[in-house]
């Protein structure tokens, strides 16, 4: 059984640019009251402030909110890769982050030693990694793109790399950002439906997106994040009809009845 | 307002940073999928992970320590990163890493004819002295230039899933270290052909070597958080190793200073020095010199403490700060 339990949780950004200290603050603090001080009197954002909830197996979250409400940060803060300045994060299951396309990859090194980098990363043998290796090459339909250099691929190539390489390790709570849904149209389909079989084996899903669809589609419950705090967090309907403005809640209610689920 | 935690709260149980471990994918014949499945099933029922906010210094080196536990095991991944790392520089080069080792033995040739002269030293005594210094030195200077940026340059790798942050650092040494190993070819052959017999405490180079590689991690956890935090810091680094090296006994041997008073002050307390001769000292036949070994250790004693106290402190906020 897979869980996840975020208590309490706080992440701010410090601000180490002197010189424009007393002017961003007036700015930011204006903009969106969200400028905080710590302890030693340093200027840092409050990402996040207070975040509270609990998952369990069979929950599939979807995070909505306007750009910096702190969807990704929350995200990485999940993915334990920022590490919260108060409360706690309690994880029982593996992990899987889609965070960004280019995955932590080393744009100077050739597409197959990228992925054998992650294997070793995941704790895998010789055997499993060459495994993986071609069911990576398989998916992303690199060919011999994978003896060069992921610099010198297209961005749709490090795209579909990337998602092959995240979505090749099965999680239990696979934690999504939206870039997931940008792709070639050809590649699309096939992405969307190996998103969907990831999506149904996992046992959490949680995802950040701006579109009602995949919300309506994929999520059973949803946060809307405002500067950094829970402004509301319940079941699809509810928390949509509040978020978005009516004639777009009502188009994207009519898409879902026409899809069959 | 701060939460304080329990210090008995910071666990990540079991193998935690396997996070994502694994694999939907088709499994070569022969291990079927139902034993991995079963596998899978026994493995996360007891992998958990609590990510806490830790505020006192027990919990700050728990989690510091873990940290370093989880980069010896993935002792692997840190050995083919350094293993790319060197085969990406000379990549599409023709002798590849093998310049290494050429422009090493290229340098220590003209430096070695050149200052035998200037120092009217016998070029069968200098040269094998010079070569020594340089190939350490060497490895000492890259090491603080690389380890100022260990954090800062693998923030695409600290960004995209949580691992261990001393893998940075790690990879840094294993990297420099193998750089060593290729310039270790031009002290033998130096060796071999200006006739020098190594002397017969010779065998102690191998805890020495092994105080290097501890230092070596303490150099480039400490630099690498004080960088990722105070951007300042590479080129003062970059100049202190600069003015060290014209003031260390590297190119010049200590001897020359025997009778005068400066020479006492440069070579008594310098870290370097007593660093540099125990690893020296027995391969060119000297005594063994109990005194160096207590000042390497009791300097190598300082850094620690300097490295653990700052990547304790700093370990939490890293993938803020690159």
């Amino acid at each position: 059984m897979a869980e996840l339990h975020v208590r309490d949780v706080g992440v701010s950004f410090p601000l180490y640019h002197g010189e424009s200290r007393s002017l961003k603050k007036t700015m930011f603090a204006a903009a969106s009251g969200r400028l905080g001080q710590d302890r030693k009197h340093r200027l840092v954002v409050e990402a996040l402030r207070n975040i509270s909830f609990s998952l369990a197996t069979g929950d599939r979250l979807g995070f909505v909110g306007s750009n910096g409400a702190g969807k990704t940060t929350l995200l990485r803060a999940m993915a334990g890769i920022y590490e919260p300045i108060s409360g706690r994060i309690d994880v029982k299951g593996d992990v899987t982050a889609l965070l960004d396309a280019s995955q932590g990859m080393n744009p100077d090194l050739t597409g197959r030693e990228n992925i054998r980098l992650r294997g070793l990363f995941n704790g895998l043998n010789e055997q499993q990694i060459a495994a993986l290796q071609s069911d990576v090459a398989e998916f992303a339909e690199l060919d011999q793109f994978l003896e060069l250099p992921v610099r010198t691929y297209s961005s749709g190539m490090v795209v579909r790399l990337g998602f092959a390489l995240a979505t090749a390790i099965k999680p239990q709570i696979l934690l999504m950002d939206e870039w997931i849904m940008a792709g070639d149209a050809s590649f699309m389909e096939k992405a969307r439906q190996r998103v969907e079989t990831m999506v149904r084996g996992a046992e959490i899903l949680v995802i950040s997106t701006h579109s009602a669809d995949i919300i309506l589609q994929w999520c059973n419950r949803v946060i809307w994040m405002d500067r950094g705090q829970i402004r509301a967090d319940g079941t699809p309907e509810e928390v949509l009809a509040a978020y978005l403005p009516p004639e777009q809640f009502e188009i994207a209610k009519k898409s879902m009845s026409k899809v069959p689920a | 307002m701060k939460s304080r935690t329990d210090r008995n709260s910071v666990v990540e149980q079991r193998r935690p940073f396997r996070y994502r471990a694994f694999m939907n994918m088709t499994m070569p014949p022969g291990r079927g999928t139902a034993e991995m499945e079963m596998s899978r099933a026994f493995d996360a029922a007891e992998r958990s992970v609590s990510i806490v906010a830790v505020h006192d210094w027990s919990g700050r080196f728990a989690m510091a320590l873990l940290d370093l536990r989880q980069t010896m095991q993935l002792w692997r991944l840190v050995w083919t990163l350094s293993l790319l790392d060197i085969r990406l520089r000379y990549r599409g080069s023709i002798l590849g890493p093998f310049w290494l080792t050429l422009s090493t033995a290229v340098m220590i040739a003209a430096l070695g004819f050149l200052y035998s002269r200037l120092f009217h030293t016998d070029i069968k005594t200098y040269l094998p002295f010079l070569s020594l210094s340089l190939v350490l030195w060497t490895f000492l200077q890259t090491l603080t230039g690389d380890g100022c940026t260990c954090f800062t340059s693998s923030e695409a790798m600290i960004r995209a899933a949580r691992m261990p942050l001393s893998l940075h650092a790690a990879r840094v040494v294993v990297r420099n270290i193998l750089v060593l190993s290729h310039n270790v070819v031009v002290i033998v052959a130096v060796f071999l052909i200006m006739g020098t017999v190594p002397g017969p405490y010779s065998f102690t180079i191998v805890p020495a070597f092994g105080l290097w590689v501890v230092d070596a991690m303490a150099i480039s956890l400490m630099l690498g958080v004080l960088c990722a935090r105070f951007r300042d810091i590479p080129p003062i680094v970059a100049s202190i190793m600069q003015i060290a090296f014209f003031v260390s006994p590297v190119i010049w041997s200590p001897t020359i200073l025997a009778h005068r008073g400066i020479g006492i002050v440069l070579v008594k307390w310098n870290p370097f020095y007593a660093l540099l001769e125990i690893m020296r000292g027995p391969l060119l036949g000297t005594k063994l010199e109990l005194g160096n070994w207590a000042i390497a250790l009791g300097y190598s004693a300082i850094l620690v403490v300097l490295a653990a106290v700052s990547f304790a402190r700093a370990r939490s906020r890293i993938a803020y700060w690159v």
